[in-house]
């Protein structure tokens, strides 16, 4: 008997590892990617970084065109996700199970949520290329839809997990549905929504460098000049100062989260 | 009596104030996060409005602007159809998407195995742990756009640069996740079996892993789905070929809305599959990228 689930196990375990292969396989003949040239271009990568890719002093005269580019990327990340955070509360409302008013209303607002969402956001920039061209609302607009419909479904999370037992205990004393929800519901999932807000911020100031890349705006648009240009050590700063900023934005969340939960 | 207070104020003033959380009990602790947390609403406000006065508007009329988008995303979304490619050429750009999204999933989750092992701190000495994850924090913290287009310079642009770009994001990515998941192993089995004598390999594979099966898989899954929308936006931004190159082609060269439309679809329902997918197999999972 013993002996059975071990090899019943064992033949899970082939039938599953030989689909997984399989899969590879196929992926590898579908995509043309050639396995050798994929370690061997790694080495590759890194000795051509560490002999070009790295800020020097003429890439350093750059920083005063890099600076206000950076500074347009990370005010268009905090302002789409702080208005999108907005948007989202009435939508996350009708969508939580806790706030619901009817399942009708919950499940539209669910699926306009998913759908902003799982819209790449390189559509949402070809939409609003037509109309913004090249000012920086194409970027913030794109940003804004995808962090729309992201922020949505994190807040009706929260609420879910958050606020079941007060909205029980205001609605047994009577309290009305706007009672609930600014005394109740608000209060007790606001530290959780926060935190998906700082963490939107984030994910935003990446995304938005390859918004930037798509559509010609702020630091994204830097780095394509710099790196189509052939100027390595100045797409190198650009990356440099990213990875600054986010690491900024990432220490400064984390403090918050750990003084609000 | 205070308790009274507080509710009483509470019913007389309902007021909208989101952090307006005063209870009775704990009141220092209460009061530090909520002047954090009224600072960090009132910063998000104040920066948020003050991007207005900055941003390059490039002399866009913006009401003209707004109501020709709304136009445009009604063509998008209610007359799409296929010019400049078949659909069946289409779905093939579909399954090469597809088809990155394994390939950067599969090795970047295998790789990950292997150093989120050593990332974790009950597993591995704290000197490997800690530089692991700086490392880890550094590869996250570049955008994966950056990642494809740094290798694209001694690759070439095409679906080596792509794999590789993505690959080494979800590495980073799936390094943190799983290390977190080991480092929550019940420290006593892990002392159990040291004290009947496993060796590190055994402990490993006979109770780290299989007790932390469903949460690598449910990473593993997450990060698939993401995988998918960055191998789409690989496509249009690093030219990694796929439907996100058509996608990109039909908005930016053929300037075809009802194109860019119909291959918004495509994806729009992959995309909502896996998502139902994820939905149903989630175990308890904090999200980060």
């Amino acid at each position: 008997m013993q002996a059975d689930i071990f090899a019943k196990r064992r033949k899970d375990n082939l039938i599953f590892f030989s689909l997984l292969g399989l899969i590879t396989i196929a992926s590898i003949i579908v995509t043309e990617y050639d396995v050798v040239k994929g370690f061997t271009s790694v080495f590759k990568a890194a000795v051509w970084a560490v002999a070009n890719f790295y800020p020097n002093a003429k890439a350093m005269a750059k920083l005063p065109d890099i600076l206000p580019k950076l500074q347009e990327t990370i005010l268009m990340s905090i302002s789409s996700t702080t208005f999108a955070a907005i948007f989202s509360i009435p939508f996350a409302l009708f969508g939580s199970k806790v706030t619901k008013i009817n399942n009708i209303l919950g499940s539209v607002s669910r699926l306009i949520a998913s759908i902003f969402r799982n819209v790449p956001i390189v559509a949402w920039a070809m939409v609003l290329l037509f109309s913004f061209g090249q000012s920086a609302m194409t970027g913030y607009l794109a940003l804004f839809f995808t962090s729309f419909g992201f922020l949505v479904r994190a807040f009706i999370e929260t609420m879910d997990e958050t606020s079941t037992s007060s909205v029980e205990a205001l609605r047994a004393s009577g309290a009305s549905y706007l009672q609930t929800i600014f005394q109740a519901v608000l209060p007790s999932a606001a530290p959780q929504m926060i935190s998906w807000v700082l963490y939107t911020i984030e994910t935003n100031i990446r995304s938005a460098t390859l918004v930037g890349i798509l559509t010609g705006t702020g630091i994204g648009f830097s780095f394509e000049l710099y790196y189509k240009s052939m100027n390595y050590n100045a797409a190198s700063l650009v990356v440099l100062v990213v990875v600054i900023v986010v690491f900024a934005v990432e220490f400064i969340s984390n403090y918050v989260r750990r003084v609000i939960i | 009596m205070q308790m009274e207070e507080t509710l009483n104020t509470a019913w007389e003033e309902p007021s909208n104030d989101i952090s307006n959380d005063e209870r009775p009990m704990s009141i220092r602790k209460i009061s530090k996060a909520s002047i954090v947390m009224n600072a960090t609403l009132l910063f998000l406000a104040i920066v948020s409005i003050y991007a207005f006065f900055t941003f390059d508007y490039k002399n866009v009329n913006l009401i003209e602007a707004f109501s020709s988008t709304f136009y445009n995303l009604k063509i998008v979304f209610l007359e799409p159809h296929l010019k400049h490619f078949s659909v069946h050429e289409t779905i093939w750009q579909l399954i090469v998407t597809l088809g990155l999204t394994v390939l950067t999933t599969l090795i970047g989750s295998v790789i990950a195995l292997f150093f989120g092992l050593f990332a974790a701190q009950n597993l591995s000495t704290k000197l490997a742990s800690n530089i692991i994850k700086a490392v880890v924090a550094f590869i996250r913290a570049v955008p994966t756009v950056l990642w494809v287009l740094i290798f694209a310079v001694a690759a070439g642009l095409g679906s080596v640069a792509a794999v590789i770009g993505i690959t080494f994001h979800t590495i980073g990515y799936l390094i943190k996740a799983f290390s977190e998941s080991f480092e929550e192993l019940d420290k006593g089995v892990i002392e159990a079996l040291k004290g009947s004598g496993a060796n590190w390999w055994q402990i490993v594979f006979q109770a780290v892993i299989p007790s932390c099966a469903s949460y690598l898989i449910s990473w593993t899954f997450l990060r698939f789905e993401i995988n998918f929308t960055y191998a789409i936006l690989m496509g249009a931004a690093a030219g990694a070929g796929g439907i996100g190159f058509d996608l990109y082609m039909a908005g930016g060269h053929y300037f075809d809305l009802r194109e860019v439309g119909f291959i918004t679809y495509i994806i729009l329902a992959v995309a909502l599959v896996l998502e139902v997918i994820s939905t149903r197999m989630k175990v308890k999972l904090s999200g980060f990228d």
